[in-house]
């Protein structure tokens, strides 16, 4: 293949992608100018290493390396933010799902979810970025962070869990400000 | 199956990451488990509510542009940067084959011109030799005689033959200089006719062809064998000097 086709051919298979690279970038580090600095390292990564990309799943390939561009800026920068161990102990995932506060999860204002997701551990804030939103595969999402497929599974089950209870304090808190204001 | 095995699978569920014979199995706890089924509900709320997209962030437009412009920058000088390498490749290519051209032709023309130097050589110390009436330093017809004068005169031992028996009478030996190291030369007659045969180790050890050519007058045969080059001359006929040399490599 010719420099030129190469050349074409790298922002084909990789800038489809910007969107879901950026929204990735975004989630992980949590602020906009340091999202679009990792996305074009990331980017520029890429296209160094696209001599060794063999087709398949492009944006497996690019997510890996915008994920990875994200840790290794969080160490250089954030190091404390990775530093937090997971504790990763099976907590009982089937209760709390079914509290008596559960709420319609409809109503709940985008906002309110934003910082209760941005609030997550990257761990858990990883995976559900990744299978909510981008909505790729475990099989995907273990390949990106290596991780074990088993581990994707209860990260996000976990994930889910503590989200689902944070977003019902916020609601009901909400609910009972309102309630005292009317009150 | 019980609540607490549903704990993981209800997600996989939700996620359709599930094979189908344990999503009969699930479904079936579910419609039978009204909490298990809550957490589904509130599964699939959360899932809805993650699916949105309010909650993406979308790069701006000119960071786009700016991406879009770093990279086609980078192409470039990546592909500048690939194709000096191919020209400079190519350069290096280009000179290695000159060099190997050169090489070869000045190596054939040194190896025709030293032979070209030797014979000439040859037919001097030839020419000498008769002139100066210096054409022996150990006069003898004994082979066992004038081997072992050379021993100590020269870093070889060169082999002399009697071939009296077939007409070419062994006069003596001498040491001569040719092609810059001395050298042995054995003289035999033949009739009226002296012959040089100049003998030293060879440089190059491959076996070359038997080579006849005639200068001022003289013939010349050159040959190698057993590592010695070989040379002989002589106002001698060819075809004699021929026979010569055949019963020299015999």
């Amino acid at each position: 293949m010719s420099e030129e086709g190469q050349n074409v051919r790298f922002e084909q298979v990789a800038l489809p992608h910007l969107g879901a690279a950026y929204n990735l970038a975004r989630w992980l580090v949590r602020n906009d100018e340091d999202a679009e600095d990792i996305v074009q390292e990331a980017f520029l990564r890429a296209f160094k290493f696209f001599g060794g990309y063999r087709g398949g799943e492009s944006r497996t390939w690019l997510l890996t390396i915008v994920r990875n561009t994200c840790y290794s800026w969080l160490q250089r920068n954030r190091a404390r933010e990775l530093t937090d161990s997971l504790d990763e102990t099976q907590e009982d995932l089937a209760v709390d799902f079914a509290s008596p506060e559960s709420v319609l999860m409809k109503s709940v204002d985008a906002r309110v979810v934003r910082e209760a997701l941005d609030g997550l551990p990257i761990e858990f804030r990883e995976v559900m970025v990744m299978r909510e939103m981008e909505e790729l595969s475990y099989k995907e999402i273990a390949l990106i962070a290596d991780l074990p497929i088993g581990t994707v599974m209860s990260r996000l089950a976990r994930g889910r869990k503590r989200l689902h209870s944070m977003l019902a304090d916020r609601t009901n808190l909400k609910t009972n400000a309102r309630g005292g204001a009317a009150s | 199956m019980m609540c607490q095995e549903t704990g993981m699978l209800i997600h996989a569920l939700a996620d359709r990451e599930l094979d189908l014979v344990k999503s009969i199995e699930l479904e079936t706890h579910l419609q039978q488990c009204p909490s298990c089924a809550q957490t589904q509900q509130e599964i699939r709320g959360l899932k809805s509510l993650l699916n949105d997209s309010e909650l993406r962030h979308v790069p701006t437009k000119s960071f786009e542009k700016r991406l879009r412009a770093v990279l086609s920058e980078e192409v470039k000088e990546g592909s500048a940067s690939r194709v000096n390498w191919w020209r400079w490749s190519y350069a290096g290519i280009s000179l290695v084959a000159l060099l190997l051209v050169v090489w070869v032709v000045v190596g054939t023309l040194n190896r025709q011109s030293s032979g070209e130097l030797i014979a000439q050589e040859v037919v001097s110390s030839h020419v000498r030799s008769l002139m100066a009436q210096h054409l022996t330093d150990v006069p003898s017809s004994d082979q066992h005689t004038v081997k072992p004068w050379f021993d100590g005169k020269l870093d070889f031992s060169p082999p002399v033959k009697d071939l009296t028996q077939q007409g070419f009478v062994l006069t003596g030996g001498r040491l001569d200089y040719i092609e810059s190291r001395p050298v042995a030369a054995i003289v035999y007659q033949r009739r009226q006719h002296p012959i040089n045969v100049f003998v030293w180790p060879a440089r190059d050890q491959a076996k070359t062809a038997v080579q006849a050519s005639v200068r001022q007058g003289y013939n010349l045969i050159r040959w190698t064998s057993a590592g010695m080059e070989w040379w002989a001359i002589s106002d001698l006929n060819l075809a004699e000097l021929q026979q010569l040399t055949q019963l020299l490599q015999q």
